[in-house]
């Protein structure tokens, strides 16, 4: 049974818009014009309980916008979203203490006031009785290491800290689904690392339903099991995150370090083996293997007939590139 | 009596506000001065005309000295241009966001946090302005109120006018969803009404056909009203009236407001991705 539930979900905002220069801005003071920008456009698809969905698209493909319509805010012009049986934007109240929600490029907790003083408002305003208070806090304390954290002001606080306190603020009234918006934007590796852990944490122990944008894909590799991705409104791929390295990562790279010799010249290699070299120098070459087309142990049979090899190392395309290579194959 | 658990979520939102607005002590010691500037200022004005009037004016000096008085304690209570550039802040660069996504009407939430800013800057100012003028020199001192009677009705007024003015000032908060800038909306308001509200001329002082149309608005009962029970210019059972009619107003405005609130979150974009 999906806890989230979309179906042909359309969203289109209205931008006045127009051209540069006093003219143009006088005459956008008598008739101003308008451009319909499709944000979402017919997007689709379930989530399962206890799911981690790495929601991912380059800026402007209308991610924020779907967590904005799944978190209640906003209403989509066509469309339905059920999610643990309630309508978001019609339910909204009674939904939204259901979800937790952090959106990495803005603020709930109070700028001048200590954090902890933020999180009692919360409890009272997500009415979370005591005890249960109690323990999600400690808990939260423990995992995101806050302790030293609460008594602080918010604008003292570093961007790491504070970004740990705003996730911490989101589950203090043990929400089902949490909805992450760019939680790890402008963060440092640290920070990033512990913020990750801590997702599998609750994912793992509270059962949490995770749904993550993000640009880092390293995120994605480190959590989602799954990915949905949308470009210009549209979802273009919905899939394991295993099947999508099978599917799209065929090439590895695959990197020789071998002894040079006069008669050796490394620039005859890519012909020799067929493939493309990235980098070529003396004593070490870096080439391309598509797997789809060539067998791997063939080229390296191939390599070591020619060459007196010191090293080989094979590498996996990185998440990264097949993402690109997918935002380029759809043109985005 | 313990408060249902419901409004127990705005007054905890109302607490943390007032804790945040009462750290400004070096804005209230500037406010403070100012604003005994202007009280003597306009006692000095009012003190000329008076002394050249020739027929009888419809409120005493003495009157209208405790009225300016209380106009300046209790600024924060009266004055529309009292503004929160945080909510403002919220709805133009989208970090309305998180209030939206919590349980509870945002009207709720917003009514006690402006409320509490007013409070808090009210409580800051109103004793130091208040316990001066009561010691002045003769012609500018502040009176006490006629009887116990008139300084309790005074207080339920004046209590009563904060809740009609913010529930007025609500409605500068909803139009900038539509307008994205709080200036035009703030524009017309002050203009409008602090001008009805006897802010600029004391509602008696002025000619009785725009007294008429002075009454047919909310702004004289969050100022004028209250100030005019405690000098004793409003007695006993016209000052009841007034209570009531400050709730029907109270009554009105909230409703409206939430109404209007409703259907701007209907249609609400939020700004910046």
């Amino acid at each position: 049974m999906p806890v989230i539930e979309l179906h042909h979900i359309s969203k289109s905002f209205k931008v006045a818009t127009r051209s540069s220069g006093l003219a143009n801005a006088f005459k956008a003071l008598f008739s101003r014009e308008y451009t319909t920008v499709q944000a979402l456009d017919d997007i689709s698809f379930t989530i399962e309980p206890g799911e981690i969905v790495g929601y991912i698209g380059p800026n402007g493909a209308g991610k924020s916008t779907t967590i904005k319509i799944m978190s209640g805010i906003l209403v989509p012009d066509r469309g339905q979203c059920r999610i643990m049986g309630y309508t978001p934007w019609r339910d909204r109240a009674t939904y939204v203490r259901h979800i937790g929600v952090v959106f990495g490029q803005r603020s709930q907790l109070w700028w001048d006031v200590p954090v902890i003083d933020s999180f009692e408002l919360l409890r009272d305003i997500y009415k979370v009785p005591l005890p249960e208070y109690r323990r999600s806090l400690d808990q939260l304390t423990e995992t995101l290491e806050l302790s030293c954290l609460l008594r602080t002001p918010v604008r003292q606080l570093s961007l790491g800290q504070r970004m740990r306190c705003e996730i911490a603020a989101s589950l203090l009234h043990n929400p089902d689904i949490l909805f992450l918006d760019e939680p790890t934007i402008g963060l440092d590796a640290v920070s990033k690392k512990a913020v990750r852990q801590f997702i599998r944490t609750i994912n793992q122990e509270r059962g949490v339903t995770v749904i993550l944008t993000t640009h880092d894909m390293q995120d994605i590799e480190a959590l989602a099991d799954r990915i949905i991705m949308i470009g210009k409104g549209k979802l273009l791929i919905d899939g394991k995150l295993g099947e999508l390295r099978s599917r799209f990562g065929s090439q590895k790279t695959v990197t020789i370090d071998y002894r040079t010799r006069q008669d050796q010249a490394a620039d005859a290699l890519p012909d020799i083996l067929g493939t493309e070299a990235v980098h070529l120098a003396d004593g070490r070459a870096v080439i391309l293997v598509d797997t789809d087309r060539t067998n791997i142990s063939e080229v390296l049979g191939k390599v070591t007939d020619h060459l007196e090899v010191l090293d080989v190392t094979i590498t996996s395309q990185p998440i990264e590139e097949i993402v690109l290579n997918l935002y380029k194959e759809h043109q985005l | 009596m313990r408060p249902p658990r419901n409004l127990k979520r705005y007054l905890s939102v109302f607490r943390i506000r007032l804790a945040y607005s009462l750290q400004y002590r070096t804005a209230a010691l500037a406010g403070i001065a100012t604003q005994f500037f202007w009280g003597f200022l306009l006692i000095m004005v009012y003190s000329a005309f008076y002394s050249s009037s020739t027929s009888q004016p419809p409120m005493s000096l003495p009157q209208l000295v405790t009225y300016i008085w209380l106009q300046q304690a209790f600024l924060a209570f009266i004055m529309l241009w009292f503004r929160d550039e945080e909510l403002f802040g919220l709805i133009t660069t989208g970090n309305i966001a998180y209030e939206l996504c919590r349980p509870g009407e945002l009207y709720g939430f917003w009514y006690a946090k402006l409320l509490a800013q007013r409070i808090a800057s009210a409580l800051l100012k109103c004793l130091p302005i208040m316990g001066t003028a009561f010691f002045l020199p003769k012609s500018y001192q502040m009176m006490l109120p006629p009887d116990v009677l008139s300084a309790g009705l005074f207080i339920i007024s004046l209590l009563l006018g904060l809740l009609v003015l913010v529930g007025i000032s609500m409605f500068i908060y909803i139009s900038v969803f539509y307008t994205m800038s709080p200036y035009g909306s703030l524009l017309l308001f002050n203009v409008i009404g602090e001008f009805l509200a006897g802010m600029i001329i004391p509602v008696p002082l002025m000619p009785d056909w725009l007294q008429d149309i002075v009454y047919l608005f909310p702004f004289s009962w969050t100022a004028d009203f209250p100030f005019r029970v405690y000098s004793g210019h409003f007695h006993h059972t016209e000052a009841a009236v007034g209570i009531m009619l400050q709730l029907i107003w109270l009554t009105v405005l909230v409703t409206l407001g939430r109404l209007a609130m409703k259907q701007a979150l209907r249609r609400v974009v939020i700004q910046g991705g």
